[in-house]
């Protein structure tokens, strides 16, 4: 196409040693069109970033761009000199980086690091050099950008140092952005700000976007164009409406089905079997053959070649040999419903109980460190779990979500409230009262690498709860049980010899599992278990999740960011805002019909799949207090689009909404008497 | 009649554990795969061939003994001697015995300095006079020696070949036989480097230093190949007597430390509060003591006390044994507090982590977190430490015999030999053969231990090795 | 800020204290001070009365902790732990063993000391930024890999041969420089150029890869990725970015032994015959002599805690996120 404006032909990247490389990027072809928003999407090693950083000539050490074109204003990118390229770098294009934590220089002032893209780029110094940067600062939407320009990034919140890298990019005026995962490591809320921001200043500017990411939602608000990458290679290209209304590869179809949803809540999600392949070895046919559920002969023995119709591009045999891919779409799997409230379970006692939680970590300062304040981790935490049951607990990073889950383990000592779990109260009990019933609750953490002592075998690991829980039993009989909870959750009983690191992250959340269901706990807390999975690996896990609950009548205290997971499998969710929970209820109730202002922020910044919804984000100013200094009155009051006075005078009363769901809001008390002196 | 010193038990006891620890790693593929990594570093591999050297040298340098003296006429009853001797020094005796007079350069006929001679026609003449066993078997040295030297070295390194040649085919053939393939293919595999552990570069060297031994072993029956020092004694002897001077302060120092870093930084670090407070207390107080005056003060004081109770030692030498050990002990002390302030860090980040959160959610006790769960994954870093320590410590030997806080100066020890070559250093011509020495031994010691030890570092340290 | 300084130098006392006590202990109870008195004079058998005489005039004949016979304070005050340990707290040294003013020998021994231990400091310091930069400019190259063979092979000297092989090429081989002394003034220089030159140059092997790896460190974080992507120049990357990074770790090293610098280098003073307080301790150590090695263990303590300090205070003023509390 003739408005093509970067075009990228056969492009191979290796990474690792000349005997055996791995093949990161393998002979890609695409081209971005001026003004577009050009989508990348892959699962994590599928060669994604290496494309782009590629594309910069910013490979690590070990990287090296074996063939290909990059033409970017009619110059082929890979065959200018270094001194060419730096020029490129920031001015024609320019990149943003996952990672603003550590992607800005510790030791220089954000304006200082601005500036330097002007000098290099735009020959800008001194007060010129300043107004732009204050420029720079506004359009990205900095707050104060006078005073923020002589800030440290250490000063800034993750949302605004994505920001000031944005601002960073922007100071060359590039024609191209490129933006590798921009948003991951960012709550949803921000996650919105940054994206809206990012649309805007493409259509002020008119610059294209290649946008890297694992994310369909981010997808669909984002792209006017869509590649999909699988193993080294991009097996689907398609225009956004295309792509949704109708995926074409095995793969991409996948992915879309094994994302959870609330309709798919009664139902085992779609998995892809098997393992991304190792980019070492040499491929003879198509690279997702193994583990596609379409696969013919063929696709074992020849690389497919591209299909394309219309404004879709496939790399999959199926639609070249003209098969009828109508059949595709397989009937949903279906299996028992979990089943809504019954009469009895309601009238139970709740097996855990958490009343008035309080994690509160001194602050000390002065001469002779007296204690000054307290960071309020938790403050003051309600909530209950019944048997068999799932609560999620939903917040965004920093609101003490984690610290509730330690507490009620004492693996944190909670320094107020009560814990009752099962008859007892946890908070009292003495050291090694807890360490007899610490079988009861079990938990699995959200990275799979550093789970388990890499220096223990499976089996070991595996059985190291039972040694201390069932003293009494037999070497022998400890094996077979070691083996029997392998088994269970899906990993050969031949792994007990194993170490953790032969193991991918998927199978180490398997043995995570097993490790806490090899005591028989009665809850186990699954603190994210799957933020740092796949997709496909995620709907795996939240399968075995599943089915334990139905199998051992397991529940779950699910600590998440991820809606989507929340709708799909927990039965109530509790909302946290800074330390305390400020909405809780039936998933159905609070989803659908959020009460609570932040809830319904929240809510409306998750990127939707259909790209057709028109749903309106509401935008919460600034970010997250600091929980050792929360505000007065509602701790929400400062973002909240609905802020009362009386939201800044006096925490909210608890308002139930119906007899399962209650809010934490001034917008919502009823009958209570206004203090003396204020209005309403 | 076996001897045994104090530090002989230490090495003993120390060589035992290695031999425990190399057992234990066998069967335990994280602790295998970082040594395969070391294996397949050429250098690594050559440099522990060198190591293995010394180590033998001083292995063999540490069993002693009494030797028995003919036995007594009266009684038929075995004496045995009062000076106490090793089974190395029982292997050289040759240059033990063959004492000259004074100074004389290597593979000198002469002495270094004019004597007053007595010509056989009653004059008397100052002249440098003949060695009495340094090339003694020649007649007129300034013709015959060089052609000597080299006939000889020549012959010694043609026995050497040979016998490395007999040595490698022994390699080759136990390779052969282990990995059930050809010998031909080994041979192909080894001198292209291919194998996984690096043959090769062992061989080669090991080859350079058996050569190397017989040229040296050949040439010293018949010369003085470093010369001779101010009392006649054999400079080559002196040096490899140093040998096991080095090797004991290099491994017991950190032997003797060991156990307190590692138990006082894992106890710091999990169990915080007033335990870690006592401790960081501990090694702040000796750190902040310059760590020379430490053991100055230290050496000070047991030299005042040796002086006052010389008569509870049966010999010199087990005194400066005593001493020996003293200053191991007091160069823990020094060194320990770096390494316990390293492993308390490793230790508080350690204790966060989730595995040892599921540890404790399970219930398991604090001992078995600390021992099964903290200790092996701190144990690279005690490792490194202690490798990286050992160059470090050969050369402190050196530094502190020279102010005289060292070793007992009746010790072999290349820093003693470094101190009395040092007040030499005015004369002309140069005595330098004892500071050339003591410089090659040494530098070739440390040399070797720090190539190995980059190796071994880059190979535990991941986070240098994502860095290559 | 002043608060945490005062904290620290509060923390500073019971550390002193146990430096002290430890001394003492070392000193006083593995050997008697009857033991000292009869190596002092010498001879193996001295009288009792000699003894006697020689602890009166030392002041040894107290009781060591604690004296029944004082009155009030006295019971603590007049002991040998108090007159020869405590003392030391307002820096009164008092006389040596052989009689002088430790004191005044201190003051005057510190100048040569420091005059040797700065120039070798500094110089050092940019010699070995300037190798590490150089080889991690080039890393990955041949020129990086001989690099770090070169430092492996130089930090396998003894420091030892530096100083005899610096002896012995520039002065007796090629007269450059006098072999040792010391003078006051200008002429101070061409003995120091010596000293100072052995003190760098035995320093880089193990200077310049320990800055290497500092370096090659920062190289590989996220931030330098970001300054190459604006299209920076890598020698800006380098200078800017990677040695402003660099620089705390390193500058914080220098710091802590700043104020060590005052007691000199006991190796390099006693081979140059520099009056030092280097030399000055060795030969205290040398003469047996308890006063002088007691007072310098007491400064080099009060010396590292200052430098400790004096690192925490640097790492506010170069790394924007620390805050001292």
């Amino acid at each position: 196409m003739s408005d093509a404006f970067i075009t990228v032909s056969d492009l191979s990247t290796h990474l690792g040693s000349d005997t055996r490389p791995i093949r990161a990027v393998d002979g890609i072809s695409f081209e971005i069109k001026k003004g577009e928003t050009f989508a990348l999407l892959g699962e994590s090693g599928c060669g994604k970033s290496m494309t782009a950083l590629s594309l910069m000539r910013l490979l690590p050490v070990s990287g090296r761009i074996m063939s290909g074109e990059v033409r970017f204003r009619s110059q082929d990118l890979l065959k200018l000199s270094e001194a060419e390229m730096r020029g490129v770098r920031g001015g024609g294009m320019t990149m943003i980086f996952q990672e603003p934590m550590t992607s800005l220089n510790p030791v220089l002032t954000i304006g200082e690091q601005i500036s330097e893209a002007l000098r290099v780029h735009l020959g800008e110094t001194g007060t010129t050099a300043r107004e732009h940067v204050l420029d720079l600062l506004d359009a990205v939407r900095i707050p104060d950008p006078g005073k923020r320009i002589h800030e440290y990034p250490h000063q800034l919140s993750g949302g605004m140092k994505q920001r000031v890298m944005i601002a960073i990019a922007l100071a060359g005026q590039p024609d191209l952005l490129i933006a590798d995962e921009p948003t991951t490591a960012l709550d949803v809320t921000i996650q919105a700000q940054v994206l809206d921001l990012m649309q805007q200043l493409q259509q002020q500017r008119g610059m294209a976007i290649f946008l890297i990411t694992h994310d369909l939602g981010v997808v669909a608000e984002m792209a006017d164009h869509i590649a999909v990458m699988y193993a080294g290679q991009i097996v689907e290209q398609a225009e956004r409406e295309t792509f949704f209304s109708n995926p074409s590869h095995p793969y991409s179809r996948k992915l879309f089905e094994s994302l959870p949803t609330m309709a798919k809540r009664d139902q085992a999600l779609y998995v892809i079997k098997g393992f991304v392949p190792s980019l070492q070895g040499r491929f003879e046919g198509c690279r997702f053959a193994p583990r596609c559920d379409h696969a013919m002969t063929v696709c074992h023995e020849r690389p497919p070649t591209w299909h394309v119709a219309g404004r879709r591009q496939v790399l999959c045999h199926l639609y070249t040999r003209g098969e009828d891919v109508t059949r595709l779409n397989e009937p949903p799997i279906t299996s028992t419903p979990v089943g809504c409230f019954s009469q009895t379970e309601r009238e139970s006692e709740p097996l855990l109980q958490v009343r008035a939680l309080q994690v509160h970590f001194p602050i000390e300062a002065g001469l002779f460190k007296r204690t000054v304040g307290h960071v309020r981790a938790v403050d003051g935490v309600d909530m209950a779990i019944r048997n068999g049951r799932t609560l999620a607990l939903v917040g965004e990073s920093g609101c003490g979500k984690t610290t509730v889950g330690k507490s009620i383990l004492q693996l944190i000592r909670p320094t107020g409230g009560s814990v009752r779990f099962d008859g007892a109260e946890l908070t009292r009990l003495s050291h090694s009262e807890l360490r007899r019933r610490r079988s009861d609750f079990q938990i699995i953490f959200q990275d799979p690498y550093s789970s388990m002592n890499p220096r223990m075998l499976v089996g070991d690991i595996v059985a190291e709860g039972m040694k201390v829980q069932s003293a009494g039993d037999t070497a022998d009989k400890r094996r077979e049980r070691v083996e029997r909870q392998l088994q269970r959750v899906g990993i050969s009983a031949r792994s007990v010899a194993r170490y953790p690191h032969e193991f991918s992250g998927g199978q180490r959340q398997r043995i995570s599992i097993a490790r806490a269901l090899a005591v028989e706990p009665k809850l186990i807390i699954c603190d994210e278990p799957t933020s740092a999975l796949d997709v496909s690996v995620q709907a795996q896990i939240l399968n075995l999740l599943q089915e334990l609950q139905k199998e051992f009548g397991i529940s779950y205290l699910f600590i998440t960011h991820n809606m989507s997971v929340v709708s799909y499998i927990a039965d109530e969710i509790a909302i946290m805002y800074l330390g305390r929970i400020v909405e809780r209820g039936t998933v159905r109730d609070v989803l659908r019909s959020p009460q609570h202002p932040y809830t319904q922020a929240l809510l409306s910044a998750v990127p939707t799949l259909d790209p057709e919804a028109q749903r309106e984000v509401i935008r919460l100013q600034g970010d997250i207090p600091s929980p050792s200094n929360p505000p007065t009155g509602c701790y929400f009051h400062p973002r909240c689009p609905k802020s009362m006075d009386i939201c800044r005078q006096r925490y909210p009363r608890r308002s139930p909404v119906n007899e399962h769901h209650y809010v934490d809001c001034h917008l919502y008390t009823v009958d209570e008497p206004n203090p003396v002196g204020i209005k309403s | 009649m076996l001897f045994l010193f104090w530090t002989d038990v230490l090495i003993f006891l120390l060589v035992g554990m290695v031999l425990i620890f190399v057992l234990y790693a066998r069967r335990r593929e994280h602790l295998r795969a970082p040594w395969r990594e070391v294996g397949r570093s050429g250098v690594a591999m050559g440099s522990l061939v060198v190591l293995v050297f010394y180590v033998a040298i001083g292995l063999l340098d540490s069993i002693h003994f009494r030797p028995a003296l003919s036995p007594n006429e009266d009684n038929g009853q075995v004496k045995y001697a009062n000076e106490i001797v090793s089974v190395f020094d029982w292997l050289v005796t040759p240059l033990k015995i063959r004492e000259e007079k004074t100074y004389s350069a290597p593979f000198a006929a002469f002495l270094y300095t004019k004597e007053t001679v007595e010509l056989p026609d009653g004059r008397q003449r100052r002249q440098f006079p003949r060695l009495k066993y340094g090339a003694s078997h020649l007649t007129d040295p300034e013709t015959e020696k060089t052609t000597d030297i080299v006939t000889t070295g020549m012959l010694a390194a043609v026995k050497g070949l040979l016998v490395w040649g007999v040595l490698c085919t022994v390699v080759i053939a136990a390779l052969g036989k282990w990995k059930h393939q050809a010998l031909r293919s080994v041979l192909g595999q080894m001198r292209a480097g291919q194998t996984t552990v690096r043959w090769r570069s062992m061989l080669y060297t090991l080859g350079v230093l058996v050569v190397l031994s017989f040229v040296a072993a050949d040439l010293s029956m018949k010369y003085h190949i470093l010369g001779t020092d101010k009392v006649g004694e054999n400079v080559f002897y002196q040096a490899l007597k140093s040998i096991r001077t080095g090797l004991v302060i290099g491994t017991l120092t950190t032997l003797i430390m060991l156990p307190f870093a590692v138990l006082l930084g894992l106890m710091a670090g999990y169990f915080r509060g007033w335990v870690d407070d006592v401790i960081q207390y501990l090694y702040t107080t000796l750190s902040s003591i310059p760590g020379v005056l430490l053991i100055a003060a230290a050496v000070l004081i047991l030299q005042v006390y040796l002086d006052n109770h010389a008569d509870e030692f049966s010999s010199v030498s087990e005194r400066a044994d005593l001493r020996l050990l003293f200053l191991c002990l007091i160069l823990g002390v020094t060194s320990w507090t770096s390494l316990c302030r390293y492993l308390r860090g490793e230790t508080l980040k350690l204790r966060e982590v989730d595995y040892i959160q599921a540890a404790t959610a399970l219930g398991v006790r604090h001992f078995t977190i600390l021992t099964r769960h903290i200790l092996p994954n701190v144990m690279h870093i005690v490792l490194i430490t202690v490798v990286l320590d050992f160059s470090a410590l050969v050369l402190a030997e050196a530094v502190l015999s020279y102010v005289q806080i060292g070793v007992d100066p009746t010790m072999n020890s290349w820093g003693n030999m470094i101190n009395s070559a040092r007040l030499e250093m005015a004369r002309e011509p140069i005595v330098w053969w004892s500071l050339f020495s003591a410089f090659i031994f040494m530098f070739s010691l440390v040399l070797a231990a720090n190539l190995f030890s980059d190796a071994l570092r880059d190979a535990f340290d991941p986070r240098l090795r994502q860095q290559r | 800020m002043i608060a945490y300084i005062v904290r620290r130098l509060l923390y500073a006392m019971p550390i002193l204290i146990g430096v002290n006590l430890l001394t003492f202990v070392l000193f006083f109870v593995v050997n008697t001070p009857d033991d000292i008195a009869r190596s002092q004079l010498g001879d193996r058998r001295v009288t009792v009365q000699a003894i006697d005489t020689w602890k009166r005039s030392h002041g040894y004949h107290k009781p060591m902790i604690y004296n029944g016979n004082a009155q009030g304070f006295g019971k603590l005050t007049d002991t040998v732990f108090f007159q020869k340990s405590l003392r030391l707290f307002a820096f009164d040294f008092g006389r040596s063993d052989s009689g002088r003013d430790i004191g005044y020998d201190i003051g005057q021994r510190m100048w040569p000391s420091l005059a040797i231990a700065v120039p070798t400091l500094v110089v050092g310091i940019l010699v070995n930024i300037t190798f590490g930069l150089l080889i991690a400019f080039f890393r990955g190259t041949y020129i990086d890999f001989w690099g770090v063979v070169t430092c492996v092979i130089l930090l396998s000297v003894s420091s030892l041969f530096y100083i005899i092989g610096g002896q012995y090429l520039l002065s007796k081989l090629f007269h450059l420089v006098p072999i040792s002394g010391y003078d006051t003034g200008v002429n101070a220089f061409k003995f120091l150029l010596l000293p100072v030159v052995v003190g760098v140059v035995s320093g880089i092997g193990s200077g310049t890869r320990w800055y290497r790896t500092l370096f090659l460190e920062e190289i590989g974080k996220d931030y330098v990725r970001t300054a190459r992507a604006k299209g920076l120049s890598e020698q800006r990357v380098l200078f800017r970015h990677v040695l402003r990074n660099a620089l705390i770790p390193l500058l914080t090293g220098i710091v802590v032994v700043l104020p060590l610098l005052f007691m000199g280098s006991l190796i390099v003073e006693s081979f140059f015959g520099v009056p030092g307080l280097g030399s000055y301790t060795i030969d205290g150590i040398q003469r047996q002599d308890f006063a002088i090695v007691r007072s310098m263990v007491f400064l080099g303590s009060v010396l590292y805690i200052i430098g400790l300090l004096l690192t925490d205070i640097s790492y506010t003023l170069v790394d924007p996120r620390v805050r001292l509390q």
